[in-house]
């Protein structure tokens, strides 16, 4: 173990961590494989992944949503946007790394510079000053520097508890958690209030969109795989992907319907 | 001869004006970004200068879109590509009733993140489309608070109609319209066919009009 750097070390834990989620996925994949005519391509996983869609929107519904509720009303409009702020200084920490790995320079400098800005003139990370000095925010993730360098996502995954993914993505997050600065907070107490203040913070800020999934999706478990699925291909080529063939022309519009 | 030339001279007379008619009508086609710049312009003003939207009054909303927006969507186009192959199964009746139902999901969805606008710009991103270009795709972003929300729009030529461009498909956050809500329409078609379809969305939009 000696000749071992701390590296490596983080690769064997990144690899125990996203191998027992592979061989985990992997037995609900053989448990249940979807066919039939209704079938999706990119969900062969469809009956597990509904599974456990369910048991995520249970839990969510029990506790996750009357917490970020109780937390929204309690807290001023202030706090929440500096605890947000701190959050997204560490992510952006994280993004810097993503974007050099993807040799996006420009990004990479911008995350650099708000990262110092906002820590060492942002309290910390809790102003963003960054963002009133306009230098923009490039987010980007490990599943997403798999993206870039040709890794396709795979079927889409519903991890529990943590919500939709695909089997990219779901590696990129094992790397993305060892990555996260939170990680290395010494104080276990601390690391775990941390980490339940961030999924609190993010959930409640989604409070005001959910509504809006209520009304919109007729079926939400694919509303929200077929988003997201496009969504990450959305952000893996920055906003801007080639186009898919077009899939509207399935349905010529020779039909007028006046 | 005499007379042929004068003939000759009205027609051209009355083709020339005809040309100063058309002329006009043509040039008054704008690009497409310019288009979706004036559109996205104009409703977020109409949307700040108007309380009874702010405070949350939906119904003006609804107006609003259909007023500002609704001209320059090709809806027919939309709802077919959203239901897929089942469209052509449809008779024109069913087809009416799909464009309208969907109609009323979307503007209900649309108004209730419209109802949240405050201090926000549409910005434009480059566009790389050829001059002639029939579909073009138009990529804004809406940044106001927190991070600027991508929001995209797939147009075709419409030559002389309108401002010469129809929104066919939308894009928000990364993800298309079209081709979110299709995955949906084929799972309803397949398993109740396209009354079931219509009907889960006439469902659907009753149970909203009742959330208020």
């Amino acid at each position: 173990m000696r000749d071992i750097g701390r590296s490596d070390l983080i690769a064997c834990v990144v690899c125990s961590r996203s191998l027992s989620l592979l061989v985990l996925s992997l037995v609900m994949m053989l448990a249940g494989c979807a066919t039939g005519p209704n079938a999706n391509p990119a969900d062969p996983l469809e009956p597990f992944n509904r599974g456990v869609y369910k048991f995520n929107d249970a839990v969510d519904q029990a506790v996750l949503k009357p917490v970020a509720t109780a937390y929204r009303d309690v807290t001023p409009p202030l706090v929440r946007r500096g605890v947000g702020n701190f959050f997204n200084n560490l992510e952006d920490a994280w993004s810097l790394v993503n974007n050099v790995l993807q040799l996006k320079g420009e990004a990479a400098g911008n995350s650099l510079f708000r990262v110092g800005v906002n820590t060492f003139m942002g309290l910390g990370g809790i102003l963003d000053v960054a963002s009133e000095m306009r230098i923009d925010r490039y987010t980007e993730d490990f599943g997403q520097t798999l993206g870039y360098w040709g890794v396709g996502p795979g079927p889409y995954i519903v991890l529990p508890l943590l919500g939709p993914s695909d089997l990219r993505d779901a590696v990129g997050l094992a790397v993305d958690i060892n990555g996260y600065p939170l990680t290395y907070v010494d104080d276990t107490t601390t690391r775990n209030a941390l980490w339940i203040l961030r999924a609190v913070d993010q959930r409640a800020g989604l409070l005001k969109v959910e509504g809006i999934l209520d009304e919109a999706a007729l079926d939400k478990y694919s509303f929200i795989r077929d988003a997201y699925l496009q969504r990450r291909r959305n952000s893996v080529y920055d906003g801007d992907p080639p186009d898919e063939s077009q899939v509207e022309d399935a349905a010529p519009i020779d039909t007028p319907a006046k | 001869m005499h007379r042929r030339f004068f003939n000759y001279f009205i027609a051209s007379l009355a083709g020339g004006a005809m040309a100063l008619v058309v002329a006009p009508a043509f040039s008054a086609d704008e690009a497409a970004n310019v288009m979706i710049q004036r559109m996205s312009t104009d409703v977020l003003d109409s949307i700040r200068a108007d309380t009874s939207v702010k405070s949350g009054d939906l119904s003006r909303i609804i107006a609003l879109v259909d007023t500002k927006i609704m001209p320059n969507v090709n809806f027919l186009r939309m709802t077919a590509s959203a239901v897929g192959p089942g469209w052509r199964q449809a008779t024109p009746e069913q087809q009416r009733r799909l464009q309208e139902e969907f109609k009323i999901l979307l503007v209900r969805t649309y108004a209730g993140a419209l109802a949240q606008v405050s201090d926000q710009v549409v910005t434009m991103k480059p566009m790389r489309a050829a001059p002639d270009d029939k579909e073009v795709v138009v990529r804004t972003e809406v940044r106001g608070r927190g991070d600027p929300i991508q929001l995209d729009y797939r147009l075709e030529k419409t030559p002389g109609q309108g401002p010469g461009w129809k929104i066919y498909d939308l894009n928000v956050l990364g993800a298309w319209l079209v081709q979110t809500y299709r995955p949906q329409f084929a799972q309803e078609v397949n398993t109740k066919g396209i009354d079931g379809l219509i009907a889960t969305l006439a469902d659907r939009n009753k149970t909203n009009a009742k959330k208020g």
